[in-house]
């Protein structure tokens, strides 16, 4: 007769469950060559046009990090990556709706570990490709004459990290309220849309703040403004210290809410299940 | 002398989605080695009790034991105990057999070393083993429920629970399943919950739990269910009648 022995959970198990769920994440990037074609193209289409074109309508003045004039395409290459990082973040959302529609996400839930660490593990699998993601496309960049110090590609490691953590748990607050697939399109458009153009990543804020005061406010209180700066500082191997505070303080607060979201408890899910 | 504990006890489970109430007062034992079939009709609440059974949504009343400990003081312990096959497809279409095998074992804590004999086993169990490498998207129907029965049992859980797992299948990949559970039931002494709205999966052995709206009619082994039901021949006509006199 099979034993009914009880399993502990020693560390060793978190590990390999952890590593599991972030080799997972590898393989189905791996595997839809789309998500990993376009992860790659859209911040190259905006870095090879979009900056070619607005170069010589946008004039940056000597704002730190930087230390002298720069190009246009160095100014937005770090804007560029804090986006990979939130599209990243909302494709992460966007499967966890797909797998709970198609019920994959079950199979995460009835895992014996403590839900809040199913999805940290999560997260971290979101953060683990967007930081491939972002090394690749600075890779790349480095052909447009983006080239910070040796030293600014260790150090914007962490900032990486950060704000790859901060923007996933974004996406996963958003997969824990969004109930259809269908439903995604309004995240483009109200959410990532708005927080790439309310930032720093396209423009200095200074120069939102001749036009539009409010607009000011708006971005400085953007926490994709945090994650571009952040960013952007490493890269030239400095830490803006109150980007980092900010990063860190949402990141904390997002995931608060997600974990709330999928508590079966309190639960969003149990709510959907009624609505099912 | 104590009673050993039940695999499964669910006392007095209620629960409601807003103004309905979806499970109303659900009460029944499985023992180890036992094969019980809980027989509902569609929106009977079937996977309503499976989804608090494994913790996707907590209970609001009542309770629900899995080997004598009660789920809400040791949840951990209780998930690692279960293996899930549930209603809907769950595997992950565009990875491999044993990709989406390695992941449940990820899931479960268990080191690579011990997962990949544990997949062969249970992969040649059922019949599968030479389509370890293929993509689950390349499979038929039959085929990727044996593969989430070998998922669920890679574990080794000492309960399992299966939710209208021959749904859409042909006849010869339900009695595949069906006789592979029912094995391992004696074999391994696993105590089994079948859902299903199919009465003719409940062999004469089994033990029956008879579920209508929310409610248990009737519980106990096939000739005790068929003798509750007053003049009833079958287990179907007992069915009929419980549910019957019940609207």
């Amino acid at each position: 007769m099979l034993q009914t022995k009880l399993r502990p959970l020693p560390p060793t198990a978190y590990a390999r469950c952890m590593a599991g769920i972030i080799r997972r994440e590898g393989l189905r990037w791996v595997h839809q060559r789309g998500r990993f074609v376009s992860a790659l193209v859209r911040p190259l289409v905006w870095l090879a046009i979009f900056a070619a074109g607005f170069r010589f309508v946008l004039g940056v003045s000597i704002i730190p990090p930087y230390e002298t004039y720069i190009p246009y395409e160095v100014y937005i290459a770090p804007g560029l990556i804090a986006m990979i990082e939130l599209f990243n973040g909302m494709q992460s959302s966007l499967s966890m709706v797909y797998d709970r529609e198609m019920g994959s996400m079950k199979t995460l839930m009835v895992s014996p570990f403590p839900r809040w660490f199913l999805l940290l593990s999560k997260l971290l699998a979101g953060v683990a490709v967007a930081v491939v993601q972002s090394y690749i496309f600075l890779g790349i960049a480095w052909f447009w004459e983006i080239e910070p110090p040796v030293v600014g590609y260790v150090a914007v490691l962490p900032a990486l990290i950060l704000s790859g953590l901060m923007l996933g748990a974004l996406g996963l607050v958003m997969s824990s309220f969004i109930r259809q697939l269908e439903n995604f399109a309004g995240v483009m458009n109200f959410v990532i849309f708005p927080m790439f153009f309310a930032s720093s990543a396209l423009y200095p804020l200074w120069r939102v703040k001749e036009s539009s005061l409010f607009l000011w406010w708006v971005c400085q209180l953007n926490p994709f403004t945090s994650a571009t700066e952040l960013i952007r500082f490493a890269l030239y191997g400095r830490v803006d210290w109150g980007s980092a505070a900010v990063v860190i303080g949402c990141t904390a607060v997002f995931m608060a809410v997600a974990v709330a979201g999928y508590d079966p408890g309190r639960g969003l899910m149990a709510r959907k299940a009624g609505a099912e | 002398m104590h009673e050993p504990a039940a695999a499964l006890e669910i006392d007095g489970l209620t629960h409601r989605f807003g103004a309905r109430k979806a499970l109303d007062g659900v009460g029944f034992r499985i023992q180890p080695g036992e094969f019980t079939v809980l027989l509902g009709q569609n929106g009977a609440g079937k996977t309503t009790l499976f989804a608090l059974i494994t913790r996707l949504y907590h209970a609001h009343q009542g309770g629900i034991a899995v080997f004598g400990q009660p789920f809400r003081d040791a949840p951990s312990a209780a998930l690692a105990r279960m293996g899930v096959v549930f209603q809907q497809p769950t595997l992950d279409l565009d990875l491999t057999v044993q990709q989406n095998l390695q992941y449940h074992a990820a899931l479960h804590g268990m080191a690579g070393c011990a997962a990949t004999p544990r997949i062969r086993d249970e992969l040649a169990r059922v019949n599968l083993l030479e389509r370890a490498g293929d993509r689950v998207r390349l499979l038929s129907g039959g085929q990727r429920r044996r593969v989430e029965l070998a998922r669920a049992l890679l574990h080794e859980p000492s309960l399992l629970l299966l939710d209208e797992p021959t749904a859409g299948l042909d006849m010869e990949s339900r009695g595949f399943l069906l006789n592979h559970v029912r094995r391992l039931c004696r074999e391994r002494g696993l105590a089994v919950l079948w859902a299903t709205h199919l009465i003719d999966e409940a062999g004469e052995d089994a033990h029956v739990v008879v579920l209508h709206k929310g409610r248990v009619l009737a519980t106990g082994p096939v000739p005790a269910v068929v003798a509750q039901a007053g003049d009833a021949k079958t287990l179907k006509d007992a069915f009929e009648h419980l549910t019957h006199a019940a609207n």
